[in-house]
């Protein structure tokens, strides 16, 4: 019998469905209403003891035909559903979207614009890591992480909430540029923010980097290697645990990226615990950028002259952007009327939970939970 | 409190009216809106529209293929290359292996009804050694089945399967073709053109949750 799970391994994306069970084997359902799959994911392990032998995503409870709905709204119209993908990170949604169709028009946001859709993206990184880094811990059992994560969440959220108006799902960009100027107080809210922040991941790093059940929890568990994550696609922190230095802000600057001073940092083991230190890192590469970026926003104005009525040329685009969560991109395709052809959304959380099934096979079964929690998906982005 | 009101009025007005009337300068942040209009509005660049290309990257991928090759273009940048659907999976490994386009970084389709051959599946590569993307496209018939990429890059599996389940394009060689997004049981493929966007499997909604679908 080991024979044939040593062969089930060697595959990828077999189903526990593809395999006959053995005498001691089991298929154990989580999900889809548990609460460490963060939102409604299930997934289907088959189970040799306690240890994971095969597994399947079942995903689609959260579909909602985005795609689709595009198809049917004007350019502008459609902004507001990216928000409702990564809804927590819907900033770095609208920014790749925006963004998209700027290229697609031939249009380019002024140098206000972008700075500031800098700052706003790099904010909505350290929320959305901060999101993952307090219900991740919590998964894992560290239940006072996530107290001191939403902490400094909610004041990134007030900023926003200061800026246009929501917290979540904010909308802030516009094709072209941006709808509102920033309010008065933004660059010393911000700073405020930032300058605190430095200490405040020393504090988290406090309760865990060092702390032996966190280790213990997550050193060795969820391997990936960089090959196997190459040939997954995987992107974004996942990607850099395993040893392999790619960022989307480095390798094809948007934004105003090309303009600030950052590290990508890296790890060479693609274990849970360096997906942990890269996403703690990437934290203060954020704040980096976003202390760079507020010393000196270029005045002018801030929206383009694209016109109210959008009708890009026909054709198409792919743009990618670095969201929190890996490769956002988006491939658009005109016909030259003010609707979309199509929109083809690459969701970063879809692609990499495919991976989920190399990491998890061999590993234990609590460890499926931190495996789910590492990955960093959102059932919104993966259903879309 | 009916006096309230009329006290904040006056309060309330005079910043408002003169940003109105234009005759005080207005708050910086009426003007940084719209009157400092870049000294020449950006004239209108030729509309971005795709162009032929023919790099080297083409030249080596025709003279391998030679007529697998359809055409090669460059829109807004970005290379586009269409190739013929039944030797994808070919062209696909030598770009893996030789070009070095060793991530797949997103497959799709797009449906143009009207046409012959009414898919395009798109898939949009990545080289890291390169840093460029390449964008391999082909023609696929609606019962014509296209060959599966799955074991050039593993991460084709489930892209393809959502682009079964959403065009209904049946991928030959791939392991477990079935629906990824929708359940297992729905009729129809909902980002066909021809799908209409009020439309749904009304029976499988009535069957598996009890309700009269709201359309």
């Amino acid at each position: 019998m080991s024979d044939t799970r040593t062969d089930d391994r060697s595959k990828f994306g077999e189903g526990v469905n593809a395999t006959v069970l053995g005498a001691d084997e089991i298929i154990l359902n989580m999900g889809p209403q548990h609460p460490s799959t963060h939102g409604v994911l299930r997934v289907k392990l088959k189970l040799d003891g306690e240890r994971v032998v095969g597994s399947e995503c079942i995903i689609g409870y959260l579909h909602r035909g985005v795609e689709k709905i595009a198809e049917h709204r004007s350019y502008q119209q459609f902004a507001p559903y990216v928000d409702r993908m990564d809804y927590v990170a819907a900033v770095s949604n609208g920014l790749g979207y925006c963004e998209a169709i700027e290229k697609l028009l031939g249009a380019e946001a002024p140098p206000r614009a972008r700075v500031v859709r800098t700052i706003l993206t790099e904010l909505q990184r350290i929320a959305s890591h901060l999101l993952w880094l307090g219900t991740h811990a919590l998964d894992i059992g560290a239940l006072t992480p996530v107290f001191y994560c939403f902490r400094e969440r909610e004041e990134i959220l007030k900023i926003f909430e200061k800026y246009c108006g929501a917290r979540l799902t904010t909308h802030a960009f516009r094709i072209g540029g941006l709808q509102y100027e920033t309010y008065d107080g933004f660059e010393q809210d911000v700073k405020r923010f930032c300058e605190d922040f430095d200490k405040k991941v020393d504090e988290y790093e406090t309760l865990l980097t060092e702390n032996r059940i966190w280790v213990g929890r997550t050193k060795g568990v969820g391997i990936l290697s960089a090959e196997d994550a190459i040939a997954l696609a995987v992107t974004g922190p996942v990607l850099r645990a395993s040893g392999i230095k790619w960022d989307i802000r480095k390798a094809a600057p948007y934004a105003a990226y090309d303009q600030y001073e950052f590290d990508i940092p890296t790890r060479q083991t693609g274990d849970t615990y360096d997906r942990y230190v890269v996403r703690m890192e990437e934290m203060r590469q954020s704040r980096r950028i976003c202390l760079q970026a507020i010393e000196n926003i270029p005045a002018g104005p801030i929206m383009a002259r694209i016109g109210k009525v959008l009708k890009p040329p026909p054709g198409e685009v792919y743009h990618a952007i670095e969201a929190p969560k890996g490769e956002l991109g988006y491939y658009v395709v005109s016909d030259g009327t003010t609707q979309p052809y199509r929109v083809r959304v690459r969701p970063p959380s879809f692609i990499n939970l495919q991976a989920f099934d190399k990491m998890a096979r061999g590993s234990l079964v609590a460890d499926v939970v931190a495996i789910i929690g590492t990955i960093d998906i959102v059932l919104g982005e993966v259903d879309r | 409190m009916a006096n309230d009101p009329s006290e904040k009025d006056p309060n309330v007005k005079p910043p408002e009216s003169p940003a109105a009337g234009a005759a005080a300068p207005p708050k910086p942040a009426a003007a940084a809106a719209a009157p400092p209009k870049p000294p020449a509005a950006p004239p209108k660049e030729a509309p971005p529209k795709p162009v032929p290309l023919d790099n080297e990257l083409v030249q080596r991928l025709k003279a391998r293929f030679g007529d697998a090759i359809r055409e090669a273009t460059l829109d807004r940048k970005q290379a586009i290359v269409l190739v013929a659907a039944a030797q994808l999976r070919e062209i696909a490994r030598y770009c893996r292996d030789d070009e070095k386009f060793d991530m797949l970084a997103d497959l799709t389709a797009v449906d143009w009804p009207k046409r012959e051959k009414r898919f395009d599946v798109v898939l949009n590569l990545y080289s890291f050694p390169k840093n460029e993307r390449l964008r391999l496209k082909a023609h696929a018939g609606e019962n014509e089945p296209v060959p599966s990429v799955c074991e050039v890059w593993p991460v084709a599996n489930w892209l393809e399967r959502e682009c079964y389940d959403m065009f209904g394009i049946v991928f030959e060689g791939h392991p477990d073709l079935k629906r990824i997004l929708l359940p297992d049981e729905w009729q129809g493929y909902p980002l066909r053109k021809d799908y209409d966007i009020l439309k749904q499997d009304t029976d499988w909604v009535r069957e598996n949750l009890g309700i009269e679908s709201g359309q």
